[in-house]
């Protein structure tokens, strides 16, 4: 696919393996025609946004769930294991209303903010700070650090394997996410790659042009690609470890 | 202090109750409400009684949407299990460039779905199509891998199958690891083949691997959107549309809310009930 998106147009239909030559027009063509710079900006945004508060949110109340006592405790951790088995099927058509109803149709809010909570995150940082001794949080409070900075300065250095395993799923799920983009993003400035490239191959702009196609999906590739070339291990245990696909 | 040691927990699960209240409770709540009503967004809700349901029953298309979306599982679970099965047991061999084979087949699984579907689009092309050229190539007929209705459906359960496989095989190579070897060598010494190892031992052995896979392949198979989405937008003769896909289309094609909040509902319990019987036949494996 990549030979194919620098092959010359006229070339591609054939599949050859090498072509005769190799051109970046299908990549300018691309530039061109579809806004992908504003796109994969928009994707960096949305996708850092949602990666940044999973984990942040993600770890208090993971903190919360496995280090403190308090009334509910276990009936909070029961409806996010219950979060879990429900099928998004029921609440796609009402989350879409809530959109409209806060105005929130073509913002990025209407993107980010549905994601940030994430109970799969919940549960794994819950489990993972049980494995930290309480000695370790109660020290830290004899030495005057507040709720917050128990999680932040002593649970996530101590953590960090759950942190990257939660990073990775997190920013790759939020990068190729691409239902929900179709559904509340209709302005072309503000999409995000997997739609961009998405509306583009079904919506006959890239007509007879193979390569420009080919192109915009290499574009919506690389940067999962690349990261993936240098944290092949942990995007493998990572995804072993959840099961999670996209 | 004391006060402030009581609060301080419910403070810091507060952003998931809020979460849960606005974008879990409210909507199944108000997803049933909807089933109830026809609307548009634009114009004020219609209360329509049961029409919603009566509608469901005899929707032809959904029904067909939800037979594709069955026949999608049923070709692609069993695929699934045997292929990745197949490498992993290759791969649990000793043999030259494991780690390159293992990282090479998991690409797939982190890349977009978009990115997979626009390749094998440009595989399926019926005149162009790598797949058709090696076919004519050795003197065979085209095949229509995404004109024909009776095929078009296999070739995106497929193109899943080689999309997730990669996870799968990871799965199953630790499932592998966890076989003791002392089964194998006492099996050698009795004068067990391959085949009789494999069948008597790895598979009874790697069984809870197994339903592992049959969960996680029904659930992402109930989600089938995109690739008929991109590939075929549900055709040729609505033989690829998959449930979300038509409910998708009622909803933000046809502005159908109150309708296309039944079908999801009712989508959903049908999801909620497969699981639960494979879930039934684990536990009574176990």
């Amino acid at each position: 696919m990549v030979i194919a998106s620098i092959a010359p147009e006229n070339e591609i239909g054939s599949l050859t393996l090498m072509p005769t030559s190799l051109t970046l027009t299908s990549y300018a063509q691309m530039v061109d025609k579809i806004p992908i710079g504003g796109a994969f900006i928009n994707s960096i945004i949305v996708a850092s946004s949602i990666t940044i508060g999973v984990l942040i949110f993600g770890s208090m109340i993971g903190y919360a769930l496995s280090k403190l006592v308090f009334k509910g405790r276990d009936l909070i951790f029961y409806v996010i294991i219950f979060m879990m088995t429900l099928p998004f099927q029921i609440t796609l058509i009402p989350q879409y209303i809530i959109m409209v109803k806060f105005g929130w149709i073509d913002t990025y809010w209407a993107l980010i903010v549905p994601y940030l909570i994430n109970a799969l995150s919940i549960i794994m940082f819950r489990q993972y700070f049980k494995s930290i001794p309480d000695s370790l949080i109660d020290a830290a409070r004899l030495d005057g650090c507040n709720e917050l900075q128990i999680i932040f300065r002593i649970l996530w250095p101590n953590s960090m394997p759950a942190i990257i395993t939660i990073g990775i799923i997190t920013f790759m799920a939020s990068w190729n996410e691409v239902l929900w983009p179709l559904i509340v993003i209709r302005d072309e400035s503000l999409m995000t790659m997997p739609q961009l490239v998405t509306l583009f191959a079904v919506g006959g702009r890239a007509e007879s042009q193979l390569g420009v196609k080919l192109a915009s999906a290499v574009m919506l590739a690389l940067p999962i690609v690349l990261a993936y070339l240098f944290f092949q291990k942990y995007f493998i245990q990572s995804m072993a470890s959840t099961g999670i696909k996209e | 202090m004391i006060n402030r040691k009581k609060i301080l927990p419910y403070l810091l699960v507060s952003p998931y109750i809020v979460h849960f209240l606005l974008f879990v409770a409210f909507p199944v709540v108000f997803s049933i409400v909807l089933t109830f009503h026809k609307w548009n967004i634009i114009s004020p809700m219609e209360y329509t009684g049961f029409n919603n349901y009566i509608r469901l029953f005899n929707d032809k298309t959904f029904f067909k949407a939800i037979g594709n979306t069955l026949i999608f599982l049923i070709i692609h679970i069993p695929l699934q299990i045997i292929v990745a099965l197949f490498l992993a047991e290759i791969l649990n061999q000793k043999i030259k460039l494991r780690g390159v084979f293992r990282g090479a087949f998991f690409l797939p699984v982190i890349v977009s779905g978009v990115v997979v579907t626009i390749l094998w689009q440009q595989l399926f092309g019926f005149d162009t199509g790598l797949f058709n050229r090696l076919l004519t190539g050795i003197g065979f007929g085209k095949i229509g891998w995404l004109t024909d209705p009776n095929i078009a459906m296999t070739s995106i359960a497929v193109m899943a199958t080689w999309k997730n496989v990669g996870l799968y095989i990871i799965l199953f190579l630790v499932g592998l690891q966890t076989v003791p070897t002392q089964y194998y060598e006492a099996a050698d010494l009795e004068g067990a083949n391959h085949w009789q190892k494999f069948f008597k031992i790895t598979l009874p052995m790697i069984n809870p691997t197994i339903f592992m896979v049959v969960i996680l392949s029904t659930i992402g198979g109930f989600s089938l959107f995109i690739e008929p989405y991109i590939m075929t937008g549900g055709g040729p003769l609505n033989s690829t549309v998959s449930a979300v896909l038509y409910i998708y289309k009622q909803g933000f094609f046809y502005y159908h809310m109150g309708y296309a909040a039944t079908l999801g509902l009712f989508f959903a319990f049908i999801i909620l009930a497969v699981v639960m019987i494979q879930k039934k036949f684990i536990e009574k494996d176990h």
